[in-house]
């Protein structure tokens, strides 16, 4: 709807696309090639370090908890409910059925994760697809496509997540499909203002000229290019997608008891905010942790694409 | 000798003989559909009605001010975006029919654009760039890949330097040398340079000059040679076509054009150069103002508001583009015989 | 402009149909009957059917959906079937309240927003300007949902300061502009703020540092115009896309109100939503989806208008 707004909070700002500078002529650089130059500043960046450090903690985490949980994440114990944060026992304290929270925490990284970037993920193919269609084939193609992606702009996400999610009906299956609904036409406009960018550079008309068909400048020439701003805005979408679908078990619209998931445990969890307040908000701190990781590292991500080129 | 299948030598591959013009292009038109306020659908004459011919072993030159149709006339003549009508001889044959398909003459005629960072994929090293055209066109890797070496080492890169670069990691002339090593990967015959040094420093301006000339007269190419800038025209040209405003305002060899022009555009843009000399400054700005706007060009002869010969006739009357000399076409009214302008010529001195 | 808002409503009018299609469609995604909730288990079929043709449940699917959309063009949502009340009557009443809210937010938003991204765009990398771009990625990356629950933990269920949940202290859904509404709107306003402030602050930064390094602030100081009066022309020239920004948010904030709304019990159109959704009343949740997404849809438009007239730079044709 209003494209010069949303394209300004993308905030690609047409960073790796842009012109520049002029390299000394005579300077001998060793040569990284574009991947190598943007590993090289991402490595030096210690934000973007610290957080990625962060999030591979958890993924390992989250691979390895069913055999490293302290204790039984489904055993509970009436006698030994909300046990507070450092309880001998209870690193970090007991649930309202007295089950071990570190336990559970971790073992809820597990779903949290898996629903949070499976949507992104699988948004990424194909909103990529349908972008990069409409940018380079252009004309009437485009124009369907972008018109009905437009339609689904018209909903803000958190509300059509919700209600796709809420006519679908609860689960981990429906709650991955409509976030995925909601996270295409996001991804799907990035890569038709991308591709279509690329598509109007001289080297295209150069590629032209020398006789290639379409399909070898879709995959040699356009490719290698648009793939990288659209990672980057994939990437800076996981936080939000964490957020939304632990807020979809919140609701009760996503993972259902007794599997332990942060976004459900907040919520089962909130009949205990007064005699528990501490291990009540524990399961929030982990999405917050984990959502402002991979914001920090979509940021120095994307900082580090900005090769004046 | 030649890499490319199917593709015979350059010096051999001639049809029509010398006399025959390598390209021969007539009656070309372009024009742009705008919608201005209140959805009113106008167009941009961007080239209005263009004749000329390139000749075998000749440069070309090209120039205007912006906005005249150099640059769609350039991409027009490649095929980038589509002509309205027009044709096109390549060779004495009709371009985009079944003798001379687009992708048959696009092998032969190759283009080098202004903006040289713009014009290399950034994702890709310099070797590749220059080995992608031969390597679509049947190629073996390794055989494109050493003639893009070659080709590196005749532009003057040293290939061990340069050849696994990325185009941001080299300078602006080194990219214009690059992507003129790429137009020649396919051993074309005649080459477009569409403002190719216009971005360059001027000491790298001139070593890329001589370096197009060296490589003119080593693969037998011919050029067109799209410019804004009239020394660098006088420097590398054969021949001059002046435009204004779509149209070609007068043709002829670079001394005669140059240095005795017929048209008083071309006159006016020559008097607009800054001189070196103190003595030779401009007196008096002979253009005035912007060139006027191509969705509504002025009737009649379309540089007449600007013009110091403007009579009421120039405004009435369309000048054809007349033979005023050997090889030498002007139109204009002031210098058309009979044509009713106070100034032209008596008929029977032209005839 | 006249034209220009002639040409935008011509643009938006395809794309509301395409959200009337979207919504309609929402309750034929439903798994299994959208009357199995209120049916009564043994139901005969002839009940079945009976209740079908009541609802029109019985004809083609693009026959119900024009019918569907006749009655929505004539402000008629359908019939709740929880309550058996008019859908746009329950609908109108959530809004209202929602509104309030996101309204209130989005005004506390706005102000430490601008204020932030002001402060951080004159001082850019100083310690207020990583403080600002500190805020703005903890707006953009706190589950807003346990924000609410921490600030009811701190304020109500530790400090006793403020009421945790509902909208008024008679328990009713009617909210009043006096006091103790006014205790009861802080917290889930608050809450709601923080995702628009951040936002607000990270573009108001970027615009007023852009601003500043443009030659023409450099001519006016130059010409020995005054701080203040360089001030001025920062904030004309920064405006139209900060109040753009803001009431995009607005609409964000009406549409995704649900979770704060739950964790507060706000009477709005979030708890509406929950209820329609928990109930299986897909009349009701269709219903106040169009509603929601028509108002998106306007706000849109409006501030689409709004940013080009007040900005000299856009062009109108």
């Amino acid at each position: 709807m209003t494209a010069p707004i949303t394209a300004a909070s993308m905030a690609l700002d047409g960073g790796v696309l842009s012109a520049g500078d002029v390299a000394p002529e005579a300077a001998f650089v060793p040569s990284r090639g574009f991947w190598g130059h943007v590993g090289h500043r991402l490595v030096r960046d210690p934000v973007a370090m610290g957080a990625g450090a962060l999030i591979l903690l958890v993924v390992l985490i989250a691979i390895l908890s069913p055999w490293i949980t302290p204790m039984d994440p489904y055993k509970g114990s009436m006698l030994r409910r909300l046990k507070h944060v450092g309880d001998a026992t209870y690193w970090l304290g007991s649930d309202e059925l007295g089950r071990d929270m570190i336990s559970r925490l971790m073992l809820g990284s597990r779903l949290s994760l898996f629903i949070g970037v499976t949507p992104v993920l699988i948004a990424f193919v194909i909103g990529s697809g349908i972008g990069i269609l409409a940018g380079y084939v252009g004309g009437w193609t485009n124009t369907i496509l972008m018109r009905t992606i437009d339609v689904f702009f018209a909903f803000p996400s958190v509300l059509l997540a919700i209600a796709l999610s809420g006519a679908l009906g609860a689960g981990i299956f429906n709650s991955i499909v409509s976030l995925t609904c909601v996270f295409v036409p996001q991804i799907a406009r990035v890569a038709e203002s991308v591709t279509t960018g690329i598509r109007k550079r001289d080297y295209i008309d150069a590629a032209k000229l020398s006789g290639a068909s379409p399909l070898t400048i879709m995959r040699v020439q356009v490719l290698g290019n648009v793939v990288g701003p659209i990672f980057v805005y994939a990437t800076s979408l996981i936080s939000v997608s964490m957020i939304l679908a632990s807020g979809l078990s919140f609701l009760g619209l996503g993972v259902r008891p007794p599997e332990p998931e942060w976004g459900l445990m907040l919520n089962t969890l909130r009949t205990a905010i007064y005699a528990n307040p501490v291990v009540a908000a524990l399961p929030g701190v982990c999405i917050f942790v984990v959502s402002i990781a991979f914001n920090m590292f979509s940021d120095g991500l994307r900082a580090a694409m900005e090769i004046r080129q | 000798m030649s890499v490319i299948p199917d593709a015979p030598d350059p010096f051999d591959r001639d049809r029509g003989g010398p006399a025959q013009p390598l390209l021969s292009v007539s009656g070309l038109y372009k024009h742009f559909p705008v919608r201005k306020a209140g959805g009113k659908k106008q167009v941009v004459r961007a080239v209005d009605g263009v004749d000329f011919d390139v000749l075998k072993g000749e440069t070309l030159g090209i120039v205007g001010e912006s906005g005249c149709g150099k640059s769609t006339t350039a991409k027009l003549l490649m095929g980038l975006i589509e002509r309205d009508s027009g044709s096109l001889l390549y060779d004495g044959q009709a371009v985009g029919e079944r003798v001379m398909p687009w992708r048959s003459y696009r092998r032969q005629v190759q283009m080098v654009f202004q903006d040289s960072y713009a014009s290399l994929n950034p994702r890709m090293t310099v070797e590749q760039s220059i080995a992608f055209g031969p390597k679509v066109n049947g190629v073996p890797g390794r055989e494109a890949v050493e003639r893009a070496r070659a080709l590196l080492a005749r532009v003057g890169l040293e290939p061990k330097r340069f050849a696994g670069r990325y185009p941001h990691e080299i300078s602006g002339g080194q990219r214009q040398r690059v992507n003129i090593a790429r137009s020649l990967a396919l051993e074309p015959r005649l080459v477009l340079l569409d403002e190719a040094v216009s971005a360059l420093d001027k000491s790298v301006e001139a070593q890329v000059l001589n370096l197009l000339l060296d490589l003119k007269a080593e693969f037998g190419l011919t050029y067109i040679f799209i410019s804004h800038d009239l020394n660098v025209v006088r420097f590398i040209s054969d021949r001059v076509m002046v435009m204004y405003l779509g149209r070609v305002s007068e043709i002829g060899p670079s001394d005669t054009v140059l240095d005795a022009p017929a048209h008083p555009y071309t006159e006016a843009l020559l008097a607009s150069m800054p001189s070196l000399d103190p003595d030779n400054r401009t007196q008096a700005a002979l253009l005035q103002g912007d060139p006027p706007n191509p969705i509504d060009p002025p009737s009649g002869c379309r540089f007449h508001p600007r013009c110091t010969l403007a009579e009421p006739i120039c405004g009435e009357k369309e000048p054809p583009l007349d033979t005023v000399g050997p090889l030498h076409r002007v139109s204009c009214l002031a210098r058309q015989p009979g044509s009713g302008h106070s100034a032209a010529p008596a008929r029977a001195l032209a005839a | 402009m006249l034209i220009y808002i002639l040409k935008r409503l011509v643009y938006v009018t395809p794309v509301a149909f395409g959200v009337s299609l979207v919504c309609f469609m929402l309750v034929h995604l439903a798994p299994g009957d959208a009357l199995s909730a209120v049916l009564p288990a043994d139901a005969t079929q002839e009940t079945i059917n009976e209740m079908k043709a009541a609802y029109g449940f019985d004809k083609p699917l693009p026959v119900q959906y024009l019918i569907w959309l006749w009655h929505v063009l004539h402000g008629d949502l359908g019939t709740s079937i929880a309550t058996g009340r008019p859908v746009l009557g329950e609908v109108t009443r959530a809004v209202i309240n929602s509104l309030i809210l996101a309204s209130v937010a989005t005004v506390i938003g706005f102000t430490f927003g601008t204020l932030f991204g002001f402060v951080a765009g004159y001082h850019r990398n100083s310690v207020a300007d990583r403080a600002a771009s500190a805020l703005s990625v903890f707006g953009v990356s706190v589950p807003h949902y346990w924000l609410g629950m921490v600030l009811v933990i701190v304020f109500s269920a530790t400090l006793g300061w403020l009421p945790p949940t509902g909208a008024g202290p008679d328990g009713s859904g009617n909210w009043r502009p006096d006091f103790d509404h006014l205790r009861y709107l802080i917290l889930p306003a608050v809450t709601m703020s923080v995702i628009p402030t951040g936002i607000i602050a990270r573009t108001v930064r970027a615009l007023v540092a852009d601003i500043l390094a443009q030659d023409f602030v450099e001519a006016l100081r130059a010409k020995g115009m005054d701080e203040f009066g360089v001030f001025k022309h920062v904030v004309r020239n920064a405006a139209p896309t900060a109040l753009a920004i803001m009431g995009l948010q607005l609409g964000y904030l009406l549409g995704g109100s649900i979770l704060v709304e739950t964790v507060f019990a706000w009477p709005g159109t979030g708890f509406l939503l929950n209820a329609a959704i928990f109930q299986r009343d897909l009349p009701l949740l269709q219903g106040s989806i169009l509603v929601l997404a028509m108002f998106f849809v306007v706000l849109n438009l409006l501030v689409d208008v709004m940013q080009t007239a007040l900005d000299p730079r856009i062009e109108r044709a």
